[in-house]
Parts: C-alpha cells; structure tokens; sequence
C-alpha cells in the first residue's frame, strides 16, 4: 500500500435502507472507507450482514423496497450516486465492474458466450469493426485462461469454473477501475477455486484495477487479499491489513471470527460465535453485537459506537477503544 | 464382528445415448466395510466430478450399482423387501448439502419432524411426538420453542440445517450419509453443525459417512479419509496423515489449494493443469493433470501400502507392497490416535 497514492474508490457514508411491511431494515449503516489502485480488499460477514447491500449499492442496482439513503462513491473523483442514470449504465463495466455470486445463473443460457462478450462491448458505445471486437472479447477469454473456442459456446457448455471465469472475463473488458467478486467461488470445488481466484489475481494486475472479495471464508481471505473489513449488521466493525486481522484482531466480533477458524492445530476443536445474527428489523440498542460480545460493557447497550481509527491505519468501531483515538 | 455396511466391488456407470452410447464412469471398483460396533466418521473427498455424491446417492439406494453388491446387515440393499426396507429406510439417513431447497416451503418445519414419526410409527401419543421432536432438536443445540411453528423462510440456514441433522437424529439412525452438509453454511454456524455431528457419532453411536471437497473440515471430524479422483480411489487411510503428509500427486494439489485461515501457509506455486473433458478412461485417471505422469500411468496402478494406515494408487510409491481394493477397509482407522 503506498501512502503517498491518491485512492481511487471512496466510499463514504453510504446507507441503504430497505422499507419491508414489517419495518425499515438498516442494512447498511454509515459505511465508509477506501481504496488504492491495485490493492485488495476482502468484505467478510455473516449472511444478511449487508456484504452483497454494499456491492449493489455501489453499482446503484439497489431495487425497491431498497433505497440508498445517502453518502457517496467516488471513483478517480467522480461521484458514481450524482451520475444520470444513463451515465451511470455506461459507467458500470468500464468503471466500476461486478462479479455476481453463482456464475451458473448469470450467463445467457440460450445465446454464445461470444455475443454476450461483444454485447458488453457494444452497449457501451464503441464503435470499433467487428473483428476488432472480437478480437478484444478473444483476448479477454484468453487472459482468463480460456480457449477462444469458448467464442462460439453456449453456457451449458461449459463447467462451473469455466462460467465463472466468463464473468471474470466480462468484467475485465472495459478494464474497469474498481473490480468487485461477490462470492466468485462459493460453488466451486478447492482447486477449482484457487485457479479462479489466481485468474482474478493476474487480470487484476494487468489492468492495475482494485478488487473487493466479498465473502465469508476467512481462509480465502488469508490467502488472497491485503486489507479485511468485517461487517456486522450493516456496519463495518474492523478494517485492517490481513497480517493484522489474523494476528490481533481488536473488534471482538472480528476476534471471535478468527478464533472460530479451524486450522490445522486445533483439530476436533469447534468454537462457534454464541448467539445468532441479530434481524436488520430487530436491531439491538446501542452496538448491536453487544448481546453476543464477551467483553460487553455498560455503554455497549445505551450508546452507538463510532469507528475510529487506531494502531496507525486501523479502523475500528467499539467502545473499547474509546480512549485511544 | 458383524457389517453394518459393506461395498463389494461396487462399480456405477452413467450412460447416454441410444446408439454409439458414450459411458462415463462414476465409481469404480470400490470395496469398503463399516462395522456395526465400532461407530466412526469417515470422509470421501474428491472435487466436483469425482464421484463422491454418486456414492452416497448408492449407499442411500436411491440408484443401483451397475456391478457390485451394497450389503447392509447381511442383506443386498436392491432386494430388500417389507419390513427389511423400511428398517433400511429409518436406519440409514441422509443430511444433504442445501438446506433451503429440502424444506416445503407451505409447511412449518414441524411438518419434516412429523412426517418421520407417523411413518415409522415412532409415537402413540401426540404427546409422545412432541416430546421426540425437543429431544431430537435439543440434541442440535436448538430451541423447540423458537423453531416449532415457524416457516423455513423464518429461519437461518444455519437453524434449517440443523433441523435436518435434527429430524435424522429422531429416527435413531445408525448411519448417516451426509452430503456436505456445511458447504452453504456461514462459516460462524459451521462449527455447531460439525460439532452436532461429532457428537452424535460419540455419544449416539451413529456412523457418519462425510462428503465433501472440503479437506478442512473434514480433516476436523473424520477418523479416516478416502481421497476419489473421477470415480477411482486415489488414496485412503488416516485423515491426519493422509492431510499431512499426503503421497499421491492428487491429494497434494487438493491439500495445497486448501484455503487455510493462517498467513503462513500459502497457497503452493505450481500452475494447476486443467482439467480435460472426457479422459481416458485406462490408466491412472489423473495422468493427464499430473505433473510427475510417467509412461507406467498408462496402466492402472494398484493401492501401494505406504505406512500402516496409508495407502496411494500411485506408481511414485512401488517401491511398496500393493494391498488389493477389497482390503482398502483395513487400512481406515476407526478411532483418531487421540482417542485410541
């Protein structure tokens, strides 16, 4: 991380509030933070955290009863939420690109894989011939580790993996700044999984773009990014380096998470997080992990931490470390 | 000692087509004994295309070998009959991967605890049923009060699974298939599924066969291991040493892309070959991934016995003796080291 670099994503205090018949449900809640070129950053949560709340809500694909509230994503200075819309479509893919959850279902089953590539590339104005088209898209399949015969495929063609690293391809094309991989491997088998993580790793560097690995496997996380947010409930609760995260979390929440880890010298221990993932609709007063918190004080249950930073670059948001800031 | 369980040169072949029928193998010649007293956890491991679910799809009966024989007490499962198969039915049980799609979503999750009862006529009394049903899902680590009544939609995944765990453990099963059973589970609820599961194999007696592609887990609550590759066994034994020192080129490209959850285990550097489609379907079936192939993996290598409980279907380890498919029982340890 060089520290004279200029970020090229900021995120800051972005909400998201769904309006369900039973309630408004906060599922993202004053989250702010940033980004370098180049570097990657690991989302890590329960399900229902607001991981995936924070990709759409930086694509702006958050659909009714959802609304993003207010805060701002910036990308090289331009706010993404102040865009037009029709600014905003043309933004996705050759700025800010996603890559969904479950590649199985987010590819066209009935048209090639080769149409969906050059579709990506027509939709957003460019006017360039047909061969060269194609001759883009074959490159982008080939920096994926494909065979360009792919080209002329139909998804169903195609393993789990190889879909997976279409969208990878797809996302890639417009060379976009800011890359984010919601779960890419969630469905794969290990080795599967490191091949495609290892792709995303390569393309990143070519185009020099930063990634966001949303997820909820810690060990990929160890293996794959440099910065780790833990978000719980719709806030981010820690973030810091992953040398930092795994040897000395500060959030209990986070702590808990890592110690909850298997690894391969504490066989047969299981140690799981008391209690379960509070309901958006339902939040507790206060910090609303404080009913699962070991280390819960009197303040926990009255006052809303704020996230301060700590030990150089960290963040964090817990009473805990009130005094230190 | 009596066989709970006992595979014999058990082969599954899926074919298509009418004419020119293309053939794929899914399971090859796999030969395995659970006994009856001597309740163990044991893993089969392989990536997607190995075989694994097929197995348990067999074990399960829910398809029949297309050579070999699934003995089950003394018993062919494909004959059993009345009585014998409804036993069958109770005492063999299944958690599979997906917790969401195993509910009904029109009916509370009291209807799958329910269902099993009447079946089986567990219960006379309705009373009786409910006091099964808390029995069963306080085995769990769930609260009757908080799940009873309520829809599958109402509850986590995490909750959903462990319902399922829940409505087998009710039946008394003594054996349980389960089909990775935490591979769409939180990280933070693996740990109490994993250790319900544990527990009901110590404390139940129940026989657990874990499948998964998660060598982590598994390495966690198994005793012993098989490793399949494309249907044929490529290395078997203890799960600890089979993890930690594995002998066959496949383990330790499975064992190498564990993710691991600590900064000083990396993942290894070697670029991965793809798999092809397809195949051969003579010889060893990883040769065409693996970085040491030699000209002798054109032929199908035997099980070398590496140390007592370990053994490799690899020619790099013929400098051991071979052990024949239908001993790959013996060399699977019942109990792990520290409980022994």
């Amino acid at each position: 991380m060089g520290q004279d670099q200029k970020p090229v994503l900021r995120v800051s205090n972005l909400e998201v509030t769904y309006y369900t018949d039973s309630g408004r449900a906060r599922a993202l809640d004053d989250v702010s933070f940033t980004l370098n070129a180049g570097e990657k950053l690991g989302m890590v949560g329960e399900s229902g955290s607001g991981k995936s709340t924070l990709a759409l809500a930086m694509m702006r694909m958050i659909k009714p009863p959802g609304r993003i509230e207010g805060g701002k994503v910036e990308i090289g200075g331009i706010d993404l939420m102040a865009l037009s819309d029709e600014d905003m479509r043309q933004a996705r893919l050759s700025k800010i690109a996603y890559i969904p959850q479950g590649a199985m279902n987010s590819l066209n089953p009935v048209t090639r894989i080769g149409s969906q590539l050059v579709d990506a590339i027509r939709s957003h104005g460019i006017q360039d011939s047909r061969a060269q088209v194609e001759e883009r898209c074959v490159n982008a399949l080939k920096s994926v580790d494909l065979d360009p015969a792919v080209f002329r495929m139909y998804p169903h063609e195609l393993s789990g993996g190889m879909k997976q690293r279409v969208c990878i391809a797809i996302g890639i094309l417009l060379q976009p700044s800011v890359i984010i991989a919601d779960e890419p491997t969630s469905a794969l088998d290990v080795v599967t999984q490191r091949q495609v993580m290892e792709t995303i790793d390569r393309v990143k560097d070519q185009i020099n773009a930063a990634v966001i690995l949303i997820g909820h496997d810690m060990g990929l996380m160890a293996q794959f990014v440099d910065r780790v947010a833990v978000m719980y409930s719709g806030r981010l609760v820690e973030v810091s380096t992953t040398r930092e995260m795994f040897t000395n979390p500060v959030h209990p929440y986070a702590a808990a998470l890592i110690s909850s880890l298997p690894n391969l010298e504490n066989k047969g221990v299981f140690q799981g997080i008391p209690g379960l993932a509070p309901s958006l609709l339902r939040l507790p007063g206060g910090c609303s992990f404080h009913p699962r918190c070991a280390k819960v004080m009197d303040i926990c249950k009255t006052t809303r931490p704020l996230t301060r930073r700590v030990q150089g670059d960290r963040l964090v948001t817990c009473h805990l470390y009130n005094e230190e800031a | 000692m009596a066989n709970l369980l006992e595979l014999r040169h058990v082969s599954k072949t899926y074919s298509r087509g009418l004419i020119n029928a293309k053939s794929t193998v899914a399971l090859q010649d796999i030969s395995l004994t659970l006994k009856e007293d001597e309740p163990t956890i044991m893993t089969v491991a392989g990536e997607s295309g190995s075989g694994k679910t097929t197995l348990a799809m067999l074990l399960l009966g829910f398809i029949t070998p297309t050579t070999g024989q699934i003995i089950y007490r003394g018993k062919d499962i494909t004959t059993l009959e009345g009585e014998d198969r409804l036993a069958f039915r109770r005492e063999v049980q299944a958690v599979f991967q997906d917790p969401f799609a195993v509910f009904n979503p029109f009916y509370t999750v009291d209807h799958l605890l329910t269902v099993p009862i009447k079946q089986f006529k567990l219960a006379k009394t309705p009373a009786e049923a409910r006091a099964k049903m808390d029995e069963a899902l306080k085995a769990v680590g769930l609260r009757p009060e908080d799940v009873l009544g309520r829809f599958p939609h109402q509850l986590s995944g995490g909750q959903r699974q462990r319902i399922n765990v829940a409505r087998a453990l009710l039946l008394k099963p003594r054996l349980l298939i389960a089909d990775e059973p935490v591979s769409m589970v939180d990280a933070s609820l693996r740990a109490s599924i994993l250790e319900t599961l544990r527990n009901l194999q110590r404390d139940h007696g129940v026989s657990i066969i874990y499948i998964t592609h998660d060598l982590t887990t598994a390495y966690h609550i198994a005793k012993s291991i098989i490793v399949l590759y494309r249907g044929g066994v490529m290395e078997a034994g203890d799960v600890d040493q089979v993890i930690k020192s594995p002998q066959h080129p496949y383990t330790r490209l499975l064992v190498d892309s564990i993710p691991w959850p600590t900064l000083d285990q990396r993942w290894g550097s070697d670029t991965i070959k793809a798999r092809e489609a397809g195949g051969s379907s003579v010889g060893c079936p990883f040769r065409t991934r693996c970085p040491m192939a030699m000209e002798q993996c054109k032929t199908q290598p035997p099980l070398y016995h590496i140390k007592q409980k370990q053994a490799a279907a690899c020619y790099l380890h013929a400098e051991h003796s071979s052990i024949a498919a239908e001993r790959l029982s013996e060399l699977l340890p019942v109990k792990s080291e520290l409980e022994a």
